[in-house]
Order: C-alpha cells, then sequence, then structure tokens
C-alpha cells in the first residue's frame, strides 16, 4: 500500500450529485499537483438507487478502487448510506454525515425500519471524528436542495488546510455555469464553516 | 497539458487525436460517454446508429472510403453486431478501425457477465486492454495504425471501472489520417466474401494473427516487465493490474497491454526470471488457458481468484494472501452488520410514465414479455409487473412464439413490452414474423422520446440526431401499419382505465397488434417539458379520508410512503397508518390518485 495515498469515500442516493461534487474534487487536486484516481458506477444504478464514489490522490495512485478498511474520508449525502460504508474507514478515518434521509422501497412499504441513530452509531466508534452537517437544510435555505452536494464539499474542503478556498472556488467556477456560481459558492462557503469546532456535533 | 477524463472520454480523446472522421454506436452502459464525449468534436461525424449492427456496418463502409473509423458498444452490443464483425475481420479495412467494447463484470447495469476477450480469438482480431485514462487514449491511438498496418479491425476492450473511472491524461493534438478518402479499385477477392474468396481470406486472417504474436512479442510498446522482487510474478491486464499492483507493489509483473494475441516470448523470459507466476485475471481464465497450454507452469490463476463479478484490491488480497505472503489475510471485525440494513435497488422515477402501464398490466394478470430499459425496473416489488425478460427486443418475438404453443387458451394472457428504442434497435423485425405467420400477440410501446436508462441519447424516433439538429422521425403507428399490423392504438398512459380498457381489448385479439404510448416523455426530459402536462404540481394525503388500505404503496412510486400510526379515519373506520407523500419527490402525476379507492390523495393546496 502506497502510504501517501488519501482515499475519500462519498456515498449518497442517485440524483443527489454526488458527480458532480466528485469532479469539483478531482480538479482542484489535480491542479495541486496530484495524482488522482476516481471510480463509480452510472446507468440503472442512478435512478434511485445507492451511488457511491471511490476517491483517491496521492504521488502515485494505482487502483481506482478504494480497499475496504482503508477510507480516510468517508463523506455521506445521506444517512443509510454512511452507515452502509461504516465499516470501510480506517479506525482513525473521519466522516461528514449530511443530516439527511431518503427512504428506500421496503422502508417506505414499512416492511423494515429506517436505522435510528446513525449518529450517535458513527460517534461511538469514530468518536470526535465524525461531524454532522445539516446540508440539505443549508441548500434548502439558499434556495436550491441540490446544492447540498456544494455544501458537503466545503464541509470536506475544510480538512485540506494546505489547499486554500480560492482553489476551491476556482474549481467549481471551472465546473460550473456562470448563473450558478453565485448560490454554489454560497454552498460552499456555508458548508466549509459548518464543520468548525463550535458547531460540529451539536446534536 | 494534464486534464482529467473518465476512460470513456479518454478513449474519445484518442480516436479524435488519432484522426477519426466517424464514429458509431448504440449506447449502453458502461460505453455510452464515447461517443457522446466523440460527437462535441467537430471534425468528426458521428452518429447513435438503431443498433450496433448498423454501427459496425456503418463503421466499415467508413473505413473503406478512407476516414478512420471508431464504432462502439456494451458487451452484449457485440453480440447483435457479430455479423457484420467476424466477416470484415476477413476483408479487412482501408482506413483503420477501431471497435470499442465495454464489459460490465459484477452487472451493474446488465443482463449478463460475458468476458468480451474471447471476441479477439474467436474473430481473430487482435485486442488491447487499456487499465486507466491515459492508456485508454494511448491505447486507441495506436489500435487506429495497427488496424492500417495489418489490415484488421482492432478492438479496444474496457469495462466499468476503466470506462467509469476519472484519471489524469495528457492531451495532444489531433494528426490526421494518411489514408487518403476515396475509394479504391475493385478488389472482388479482398473484399467480396462469397466461399471461393472467403476461403482464401480465412488463411490470410490465420497468418495475420501469426504476425501480430510477432509484433506483440517486438515491437508493441504497451506489453511490459516490471522486475521487483522476483519469488512471485503476476500476469495481468487492463484494470486488474492496477488492483494487483496496489496490494503487491513489491513483486515483478508482467503487464499485457494486448491480451491477444499474445507475446509468447515475453511470457517465456518472464517465466524465467520469477519464481512463481500468478494470473489474475477478472471473468473467465482467458489467458491463464492459453499460457497453461504453451507449457508454462503457472502456479495460481483461477484455482484462487473468483471467476465470477467483478474484482477489487479486497478480493485480490483475501484471495491471493496465503499463496503470495504465506500468510491468510485476517480482516477486522464488521462495527456494524450492514448486509441488514435496508437495501436501495433503484427505482422508476416520481412520475415516470412507465409506472401507470405496469400498474394496468398486473391489474390485467398478463403474463409480460419485458426487455431491455427502464421498465425492466418493474420488475422490482410491490410493483412486480415482469415475467420475463432477455435482451434487446426479444420481448416481442417472445410473446409471439408463447402464443403458438398457447393457441386459443392463451388469448388475453401475454403481452410485449418495450421501450421507443428498445423497438427500433431490435422490436420490428419479430413484429414482422408475428404478422407473417399469422400469430397474435399485443405488442406494447412505451414512447418515451429517449433512450432513458443509458442517460438519455437520441434515437431515431426522438426527431434529433447525436448533436442535437432536428432529424427524421419515425411514426411509429404508420411503421406498425406497413408491416402489416392491422390494428394500432395509441393511449395515454398517465390514464389508467382507458389503458387498462385498450390493452384487454387487444390482448384478447387473435392477431398481432399494437398499442403506443403518446405524451409520455421521459420525466427527467427537460426539453419534452414533462411534467407541464400534469395538472397540479404535486399531490398529498386527506389523512382524514385515508383507510390505511395501502394501495397507493403498491405502485413503488420513491415519493410515497407508509407511516405507522394506528387510529380511525373521519367515517370512524380504524386504521393501522396512513401513507405519506414526500412534496419534495411528487411531481403531480396523479396515478397514486387515480388507484385511491377513498379519494384520499388530493392536489396539495386542496
Amino acid at each position: 500500500m502506497n502510504e501517501t495515498t488519501r482515499n475519500i469515500f462519498l456515498s449518497g442516493v442517485g440524483g443527489q450529485g454526488t458527480i458532480l461534487a466528485s469532479n469539483i474534487l478531482g480538479q482542484v487536486l489535480l491542479n495541486a499537483g496530484y495524482d488522482v484516481k476516481k471510480a463509480e458506477v452510472h446507468g440503472m444504478a442512478q435512478r434511485g438507487g445507492d451511488v457511491t464514489t471511490h476517491f483517491r490522490f496521492g504521488e502515485k495512485v494505482y487502483s481506482p478502487l478504494i480497499k475496504r478498511g482503508e477510507v480516510d474520508y468517508l463523506v455521506s449525502f445521506e444517512l443509510l448510506e454512511a452507515l452502509r460504508y461504516i465499516n470501510w474507514l480506517k479506525p482513525e478515518g473521519k466522516v461528514i454525515l449530511n443530516n439527511y434521509s431518503i427512504f428506500p422501497p421496503t422502508v417506505s412499504l414499512g416492511k423494515i425500519q429506517y436505522p435510528k441513530d446513525v449518529f450517535e452509531t458513527f460517534r461511538k466508534h469514530f468518536k470526535n471524528n465524525v461531524f454532522l452537517i445539516n446540508g440539505s437544510d443549508i441548500a434548502r435555505s439558499l434556495g436550491n436542495i441540490q446544492v447540498a452536494n456544494v455544501v458537503l464539499l466545503g464541509a470536506l474542503s475544510d480538512f485540506f488546510p494546505n489547499l486554500n478556498p480560492d482553489q476551491w472556488t476556482h474549481a467549481i467556477k471551472e465546473f460550473l455555469p456562470a448563473r450558478l456560481h453565485e448560490l454554489n459558492l454560497k454552498a460552499f462557503h456555508e458548508g466549509r464553516s459548518a464543520c468548525s469546532p463550535a458547531v460540529v456535533g451539536f446534536r | 497539458m494534464k486534464r482529467i477524463l473518465q476512460g470513456n472520454e479518454a478513449i474519445a480523446r484518442g480516436a479524435w487525436e488519432a484522426g477519426v472522421k466517424v464514429g458509431c454506436a448504440y449506447p449502453g452502459t458502461p460505453s455510452s460517454e464515447i461517443m457522446a464525449a466523440l460527437s462535441k468534436f467537430a471534425e468528426v461525424y458521428t452518429e447513435w446508429s438503431p443498433n450496433e449492427k448498423v454501427a459496425m456496418e456503418v463503421g466499415h463502409g467508413a473505413s473503406l472510403a478512407g476516414g478512420r473509423t471508431i464504432v462502439c458498444m456494451k458487451h452484449v452490443g457485440l453480440n447483435v453486431a457479430a455479423d457484420p464483425f467476424m466477416t470484415i475481420s476477413y476483408t479487412g479495412v482501408k482506413a483503420g478501425m477501431v471497435v470499442a467494447v465495454a464489459d460490465d463484470p459484477g452487472q451493474h447495469s446488465s443482463q449478463n457477465e460475458q468476458d468480451s476477450r474471447h471476441w479477439t480469438r474467436f474473430g481473430k482480431v487482435p485486442m488491447l486492454e487499456p487499465a486507466d485514462s491515459q492508456e485508454c487514449s494511448d491505447f486507441t491511438r495506436i489500435a487506429f495504425d495497427m488496424s492500417e498496418r495489418f489490415d484488421t479491425p482492432v478492438l479496444v476492450r474496457s469495462e466499468t471501472r476503466v470506462s467509469h473511472c476519472d484519471s489524469p491524461v495528457e492531451l495532444r493534438e489531433r494528426n490526421e489520417a494518411a489514408v487518403p478518402v476515396g475509394l479504391d479499385k475493385k478488389d472482388v477477392p479482398k473484399m467480396v466474401m462469397v466461399p471461393m474468396y472467403s476461403r482464401i481470406r480465412r488463411i490470410l486472417a490465420e497468418e495475420r494473427i501469426g504476425k501480430l504474436a510477432a509484433y506483440a512479442d517486438d515491437a508493441f510498446p504497451f506489453n511490459s516487465m516490471e522486475i521487483g522482487d522476483p519469488s512471485v510474478g503476476f500476469i495481468c491486464s487492463g484494470v486488474t493490474y492496477l488492483y494487483t499492483k496496489e496490494v503487491y507493489p513489491q513483486y515483478s509483473f508482467l503487464k499485457l497491454g494486448m491480451p491477444w494475441p499474445l507475446p509468447r516470448k515475453l511470457i517465456a523470459e518472464f517465466f524465467k526470471k520469477v519464481k512463481k507466476v500468478i494470473v489474475v485475471e477478472e471473468l473467465d481464465p482467458f489467458y491463464e488457458t492459453e499460457i497453461r497450454a504453451m507449457g508454462f507452469k503457472v502456479r495460481h490463476g483461477k484455482d484462487l481468484i473468483p471467476a465470477i463479478g467483478e474484482l477489487t484490491p479486497t478480493i485480490i488480497e483475501q484471495s491471493l494472501s496465503k499463496a503470495v505472503t504465506g500468510k491468510r489475510q485476517k480482516s477486522r471485525k464488521p462495527l456494524v452488520k450492514t448486509e441488514d440494513l435496508p437495501s436501495r435497488p433503484p427505482n422508476m422515477c416520481a412520475g415516470c410514465s412507465h409506472r401507470p402501464i405496469f400498474y394496468a398490466l398486473k391489474k390485467l394478470k398478463l403474463f409480460v414479455f419485458g426487455d431491455i430499459g427502464c421498465y425492466a425496473l418493474a420488475v422490482a416489488p410491490p410493483l412486480s409487473a415482469m415475467h420475463a425478460s432477455t435482451c434487446m427486443g426479444a420481448g416481442v418475438g417472445g410473446a409471439y412464439g408463447a402464443s403458438k404453443v398457447l393457441g386459443k387458451e392463451g388469448l388475453g394472457k401475454v403481452c410485449a413490452v418495450l421501450g421507443d428504442s428498445t423497438f427500433l434497435h431490435s422490436g420490428i423485425t419479430p413484429l414482422l414474423d408475428t404478422v407473417y405467420n399469422g400469430g397474435y400477440s399485443t405488442t406494447i410501446i412505451l414512447d418515451n422520446r429517449i433512450t432513458a436508462m443509458t442517460g438519455q441519447q437520441e434515437h431515431p424516433g426522438t426527431g434529433f440526431t447525436i448533436q442535437g439538429e432536428p432529424a427524421a422521425t419515425v411514426d411509429y403507428e404508420k411503421l406498425a401499419k406497413a408491416v402489416g399490423v392491422r390494428h394500432v392504438r395509441v393511449i395515454d398512459p398517465y390514464d389508467i382505465e382507458n389503458s387498462i380498457n385498450v390493452i384487454r381489448e387487444e390482448v384478447n385479439r387473435d392477431e398481432a397488434s399494437v398499442i403506443i404510448t403518446k405524451n409520455s416523455p421521459c420525466i427527467l426530459l427537460r426539453r419534452e417539458k414533462p411534467k407541464e402536462r400534469f395538472e397540479y404540481p404535486s399531490y398529498r394525503i386527506d389523512t382524514e379520508l385515508c383507510t390505511g388500505c395501502r394501495i397507493c404503496l403498491q405502485i413503488n412510486c420513491p415519493a410515497i410512503s407508509w407511516i405507522p400510526n394506528p387510529g380511525r379515519t373521519k367515517g370512524g373506520q380504524k386504521r393501522k397508518g396512513t401513507a405519506f407523500i414526500n412534496k419534495d419527490q411528487c411531481v403531480g402525476c396523479e396515478v397514486c390518485a387515480q388507484v385511491c379507492e377513498f379519494e384520499a390523495i388530493i392536489p396539495q393546496g386542496e
């Protein structure tokens, strides 16, 4: 295992915008001089199914897929989809949870319960490395629930002190049409401050 | 300059850099983005062909006229295109012709898991197998040169984890190809494959594979040996190389950029240099079998590595740990038993026009011969409204075949359902069969105006080309009548009662009939403004009237869920809970309101 390679795992539900978030992330890290690989599944899985992105960066990255148990950062757009990948984390891994639930069909039908206490489960195992973000609420308050992806990206950006905010906002502008810049930059900055120690773990 | 490109984009980029003039494809996951990306380059003529066989034939014609050509498809698409492919191997090409085929190990989005590497040996055509986006670009470029040099189509084999992985690619300039545009002088023995000539070409194809094997050994730049710790040597190709290198970076590797024909000398040299050879392949033991047949002692291969599903670094480590390091891999105890969590299978979108049709078919208790597309999701419970599904267009022939055995007993019991794009791909000929041979069956064409499942590609029924230019549009009614179907009906799928009546009438008819949905665009297709046809933006549950009967849950709409909450309706009826409609997801299609027997689903705000 290449020790310098870092692994980010994004999970969510088809349609939540994980792919855009990982595209921006890739551009930022490439611009910063890293080798980058990312893997995601498109197609049938997008129709409301669970979606994941394996994202890896470092000096030289071989596999596009992360080994189970080697995730440094789990960024989840949905609570159940976070819990599904809890076993993929390193013991010292960091977790960014969007405080948002989308019921899968078996839950909608009342056949099985949506897992309770997802945040508490993560806290039990990962202590202060768990960060709960009201990404979808923040996005809705900005006027579009779809920008929750950029809110979460903002939250993640706070974990890379060697990359300055301009590097991120530059990439966001590169990937989005001009009419969406203002909204997405706001979303990014809201997310970036949402992870600060004063607010984390507030519920 | 380097840019991050998806593997598919990199194949397109490599083709463009190689001076490609024509690109043809039928979309199919995970290959679809190749042609979508290539269509952005002004120098290239690109098209969505009606199916892969047509794409292959158009591509070959373009090559013969002197234009470098790329033809793209998913693994099962090459089955459709196999007929021209196997004989183009004999005629060869003029300008370079590359066939890009993308496999789907693990069947993320496919009906089977075939290993396309078998086509290379079967077709006597060389194959290149890139591992990441840089190689997608490099290998595609060199594939064009090989194609012209050896007078053969060249396969570039990708797969989900190559096609849909992103990594940096060095961008290059476009090199216009050296082959002149124009038709060559008549060369019947090369180009007209009747037996007297194809027998001769058959021999040449065999000789060509010999020459390619020598090239693989002596000149091909992408078969590479990396000698590290010689106690173990891995032979692998494609993304499997990257997985193995990730897990065991310190050992030795023979990386095959061309899995067929194999570089015999290089393999022999590798066996001399390393002590214990392990062949790591995804899916079938393709070159493991060949290397063993050459007489080399392969220590491990498919005895340890699974042949089913996709490989991952985790699986490779678990499978090989004992053989490589002498120690079994210890896995950490899971923190949570995640296999007990609710699964999240894909589902038809809220407001999808397919949903009410399948509700109608279920009500009619029909045996539904389904097909390949989003509507295959109707198989999922609680809708559970599909009984068979095989491949593109198979439902039409299937329903007709069943009718031949069932006779009059089968009237009112079977139908075929397929989408617009699938019908144009492979549904017309079986319909012709039904008419010609005097059978019965009802073919329901779900016309949502796009190839939806693969991410909204145009087709001959949408009115637009791949570049978004206006195009001739198929008229399904006229087409069905032209092949001899006398009973062609048009329905609004959102009117469930009418759909049930029309379908009932047609499936009871002792001859071929066709039902086409109209005004039913894919709910994601913005161009058609699909939501504007709905009267209200969203619906809600009237909790005073909801009896908790759960019938609305049976349509499997992602916006509707169950809230357990024992109580009574306004009228005093006992209930265990009520339905709930998520306003964020509801688009107001009204299908749930139509199935509700208690008028408990009403427009939002009323």
